[in-house]
């Protein structure tokens, strides 16, 4: 019979172990330790394409949800940063690929599960058929010591947080000490990585600046397709790779279209994360592929 | 030359300066070149341009379909393309290289590949 395994055992299996990027933070002295725990971090999903990028389009989802599931230590919540599905002009068909996306995600045996929109989801309706099927677009949740605060960049299709989302932010963080333990998740990216290819959140420099007197924050993000760490002062940004097809480096080529899928290498490019918070509010990354190597 | 003389000349050359600061004395100013760019789902035409450096054009856009963007990064410069209407964002190329653009207000499937680029030569 076959036993589940240990995460780190599994790691060891798939050949992909081994940190490839931690992020310490800084800690006052004095500051709230978060108990020990992880999440895994999804992103990128885009149900419903189809293209030659990904010719497993209809069952790359499954399978990743077959190796979340085969975790031995099962995380203690998931986090799906955006783009759930694709995006189609028929209001419809939205909502069917929404539908599609959660019946298949009901199938993580971890519950604890929390989505936030990409501009596929919500950048044709402000959100509206996201709302229907997954709450809120913008929100706030604490555990074990950690306050996490999902952003919504993207229900305006200009990709603006807004003033009135910002005042929230604002008035959230002002109920938080400044050594508080503080995740932000958005889509976009809050930096300007490269507004030529739209890698960017127009007032994102505005959130940045309210983080900012926060000692311990740490941001992980989707939307480009691929791992990418970048530092606004003393604060991380971490993006996360896609699950439907990988994009270039930024600016490496003229457009900013999939990478071609590489049939010697399936799922190259693609994969989620683990995110393990130690005491002292330390975040260790590990990058996950999308089925476990045999 | 009598006072009043020397007055009216004074008052002549103001209005002159005014109204070139203006841009009414139209006869100091070169005309600027013109260039026109039609966007639709999901593309701008003409998508590659070539400019002068140095040399200010106005841009003239016009949407064939739906509200689309234009923005300019690295020239700090934006429009909202409305379908019916012609919007003008004058452009001044101050150095030689590649300048993209792109829609920045989402606009389905193909958004992520409607950009351009003006080449902007010495």
């Amino acid at each position: 019979m076959k036993q589940p395994v240990d995460r780190r055992q599994f790691l060891r299996m798939a050949g992909v172990g081994g940190v490839v990027f931690a992020s310490s933070l800084a800690r006052s002295v004095g500051a709230a330790a978060a108990d020990d725990f992880y999440f895994v971090q999804l992103s990128d999903v885009h149900w419903g394409f189809e293209g030659p990028p990904n010719p497993d389009a209809k069952v790359t989802l499954p399978k990743t949800v077959a190796t979340v599931n085969a975790l031995g230590d099962a995380p203690d919540f998931i986090m799906f940063t955006g783009d759930l599905t694709h995006t189609t002009d028929d209001p419809r068909e939205r909502r069917e690929r929404m539908a599609q996306f959660k019946a298949i995600v009901a199938g993580l045996k971890v519950k604890d599960v929390r989505f936030m929109p990409g501009e596929h989801d919500a950048s044709l309706d402000r959100g509206k058929a996201f709302q229907e099927h997954f709450g809120q677009t913008h929100y706030t949740f604490d555990h074990k010591g950690v306050h996490f605060i999902v952003l919504d960049n993207v229900s305006d299709p200009m990709g603006f947080i807004g003033d009135e989302q910002l005042g929230w932010l604002a008035a959230d963080l002002a109920q938080q000490p400044p050594d508080a333990n503080i995740v932000v998740f958005t889509h976009r990216p809050l930096f300007d990585l490269a507004p030529e290819w739209d890698w960017a959140t127009p007032d994102g420099a505005k959130a940045i600046d309210l983080l900012m007197p926060h000692a311990n924050v740490t941001v992980f993000y989707g939307h480009i397709h691929q791992e990418h760490h970048f530092m606004t002062g003393h604060i991380p940004h971490h993006a996360a790779k896609g699950l439907m097809f990988a994009l270039p480096v930024a600016k490496s080529q003229p457009k900013r279209t999939p990478l071609p899928w590489d049939p010697s290498q399936p799922y190259r490019g693609l994969g989620f994360r683990s995110v393990e918070a130690e005491a002292r509010a330390k975040f260790d990354i590990t990058e996950l592929p999308v089925v476990k190597a045999t | 030359m009598t006072s009043r003389r020397k007055f009216l000349r004074i008052a002549a050359g103001c209005l002159a300066l005014g109204m070139a600061a203006s841009g009414l004395y139209a006869v100091a100013q070169p005309a600027e070149k013109v260039i026109r760019i039609s966007a639709k789902r999901f593309v701008y035409t003409p998508n590659e341009i070539r400019l002068k450096k140095g040399e200010p054009v106005i841009i003239e856009l016009t949407s064939e379909d739906i509200v689309m963007g234009f923005k300019v990064p690295d020239l700090n410069a934006r429009a909202d393309i409305i379908p019916g209407k012609t919007v003008r964002v004058r452009l001044v190329p101050v150095k030689a290289g590649r300048l993209d653009f792109l829609c920045d207000i989402f606009c389905g499937s193909g958004h992520e590949e409607m950009n351009g680029a003006f080449v902007v030569e010495d």
